[in-house]
């Protein structure tokens, strides 16, 4: 990295940092738990993105990666009273009454756990490609969450948790957000990073130069897991509840959606996309109330914001068939190029 | 001395026996080439050699070690690289990273290092990287260097492929029709470029072609098949004076008029 650009990224942690500091003393709860949820969906959108768009694997397994993580991060950070409020039908295993660890501990053994469960997941199923690698990685992670509905003694079944402590706040998460994204940065520049896109590119060639391929596609797999089961613990702490049902398919479904929309194979249109879908499905809420436009009043129709949200979707696949970026990143050149906007023919010349 | 040899590779597809009993020898520093008409097998010798697939029966020797039945990337780790005959880039990559990413097979850092740019993995990169920088100049594709590797013309694809094929240090060089759609000069420059790669990086060369001009003037022994069979071998001046390839194969070829 040039001088400059250490410089700039320092300068905008720091804003970031003033900002979080301002955030959370003065803003209502509501716009606090947006914010939260834009940091904690580009933890789950870059862990996605890293599987998906940077390695080519089509998986569909990320809520139940996102269950191991919230699961393991809520019973490690209940307390032994509330554990007990909440398995009332059946008591909880013995070694996971007692088991309490500070909230950064529970969301790493989380995310471990999650790992690993994505390698034993991974092991069979990504000897399968494409659509089938999909439907595989959709049923295991369907097959998680069946199993967290019955182990009654461990996840407290169908019940879910509840009262999980409210550890998440903008500083967790932010700074999840900021280490999450500077992982996937070094790994994706790194040797490692560029075998995955590799893969994406021609698996074939790949192969024929030497790169192993089930190693690699086990080793995004499980990086991809850990960082989902960490936003899942933080996901689960921010919401204080948590449920088999909330990690049905269509939390994957919401994951891919940033994805897709930020342009598969780009974090930061991953980072984009997870701000705009977190928070314009709350700032759309306006179109459920009546509106009044003067000379006629609309009256509210529950549900209105989801269609307008979907046909501005639409648009967007429409019209950028790449996502926002494609698999562009940002960087401090491209900023400082478009401020100082040289005529086009001074700038072809200086290439 | 005897670096490769095939005992009796076939592959069958079914009923179909795509290539019947190949029996191949390449020599150290040995140009040699394997023509016939299409269809007649020499792409399905290639993938059975590279361990694309594996053959229904016969041995593959390579330094003195079988390899048949191991994976593509085990036998490119052993030395041996080869190209495609319809080019494979990573279409969206730079030239850079296309000749990087050969590299990365003969990383020894782990992940853990390579994330968090540990010392071992920073030498590691910047040899790799001048290595791969060497290559590309070498190979005359310095001024595209940044540019995406699906952006160059056609011939320097070919080029770029070779060059990636090179980063990975094989031994042997396995090529697929590298003159596939180039003009009779970008021809001619080919056969002085191959023969150049060999001495300088030691290579032993095993190509399929079509070019009759390019095989007949580079290569030290050629081998025919036709539906699979091996019917001819030797060196170039008896391949184009045997009747079973001239009927075969020459006869008919256009290139062998001119």
């Amino acid at each position: 990295m040039k001088r400059r650009d250490i410089i700039l990224t320092s300068a905008s942690i720091l804003l970031l940092l003033v900002f979080i500091n301002f955030a959370s003393g003065n803003l209502d709860a509501y716009k606090v738990r947006i914010l939260n949820l834009c940091a904690i969906y580009t933890v789950l959108g870059l862990s996605m993105n890293l599987i998906n768009g940077f390695t080519g694997l089509f998986s569909l397994g990320h809520a139940g990666f996102m269950a191991v993580g919230a699961y393991t991060t809520a019973i490690l950070t209940m307390s032994q009273v509330t554990k007990q409020q909440n398995f009332f039908l059946a008591p909880i295993l013995p070694p996971l009454d007692k088991l309490n660890v500070p909230f950064l501990f529970a969301l790493l053994i989380g995310g471990l756990l999650s790992a690993f469960v994505a390698f034993l997941i991974g092991a069979p199923a990504l000897r399968l490609k494409g659509d089938y690698l999909a439907i595989a990685t959709l049923g295991f992670s369907e097959i998680i969450r069946i199993v967290f509905t019955n182990t009654q003694r461990i996840t407290n079944g169908a019940l879910g948790l509840k009262s999980i402590p409210n550890t998440t706040n903008l500083w967790w998460s932010y700074g999840a957000a900021v280490i999450t994204i500077a992982i996937m940065a070094l790994l994706i520049n790194s040797s490692y990073g560029k075998a995955f896109k590799a893969i994406r590119e021609d698996e074939i060639a790949a192969e024929s130069m030497g790169i192993n391929l089930f190693k690699h596609k086990v080793l995004s797999f499980v990086i991809g897991a850990f960082f989902a089961g960490v936003g899942g613990g933080l996901l689960g702490s921010l919401m204080g509840t948590i449920d088999p049902l909330m990690f049905r398919f269509s939390f994957t479904f919401s994951i891919l959606l940033i994805i897709v929309l930020g342009g598969m194979g780009s974090m930061t249109g991953t980072v984009i996309a997870a701000f705009i879908i977190s928070s314009a499905t709350e700032l759309l809420r306006f179109l459920d109330q009546s509106i009044n436009l003067g000379f006629v009043v609309i009256p509210g129709v529950s549900g209105l914001r989801m269609v307008v949200f979907s046909a501005l979707l639409m648009i967007v696949v429409l019209f950028f068939r790449n996502g926002l970026m494609g698999t562009n990143e940002f960087s401090w050149d491209k900023i400082i190029n478009l401020f100082q906007r040289k005529p086009l023919i001074k700038r072809r010349l200086g290439q | 001395m005897t670096i490769l040899k095939t005992d009796k590779i076939t592959m069958k597809f079914g009923g179909l026996t795509a290539v019947k009993e190949f029996s191949l020898e390449l020599n150290q520093n040995e140009i040699v080439a394997l023509i016939g008409p299409n269809g007649a097998g020499k792409t399905t010798a290639f993938n059975m050699i590279t361990g694309v697939y594996r053959p229904t029966s016969g041995k593959i020797i390579y330094n003195g070690q079988s390899i048949d039945g191991l994976k593509p990337d085990a036998i490119t780790r052993l030395g041996l690289a080869r190209t495609f005959q319809n080019i494979r880039l990573f279409k969206e990559l730079s030239v850079l990273d296309n000749v990087f990413i050969a590299n990365h097979l003969h990383l020894k850092s782990n992940i853990f290092e390579a994330i968090f740019r540990l010392p071992r993995y920073r030498r590691e990169e910047k040899e790799k990287l001048q290595k791969s920088e060497f290559l590309i100049e070498k190979l005359g594709l310095k001024d595209f260097i940044k540019e995406k590797s699906s952006s160059l013309p056609y011939g320097l694809q070919r080029r770029l492929e070779i060059a990636r094929a090179l980063a990975t240090n094989p031994q042997i060089l396995l090529l697929d029709e590298p003159a596939a759609g180039m003009n009779p000069k970008e021809t001619d420059d080919l056969t002085a470029f191959i023969k150049e790669i060999r001495d300088e990086f030691n290579l032993t060369i095993f190509m399929i072609e079509h070019h009759m001009h390019l095989v007949m003037g580079i290569s030290d022994r050629i081998y025919v098949l036709d539906h699979g069979v091996t019917i001819a071998q030797g060196n170039p001046y008896e391949i184009q004076n045997d009747p079973r390839v001239i009927e075969a194969y020459l006869g008919v070829s256009e290139d062998a008029e001119n």
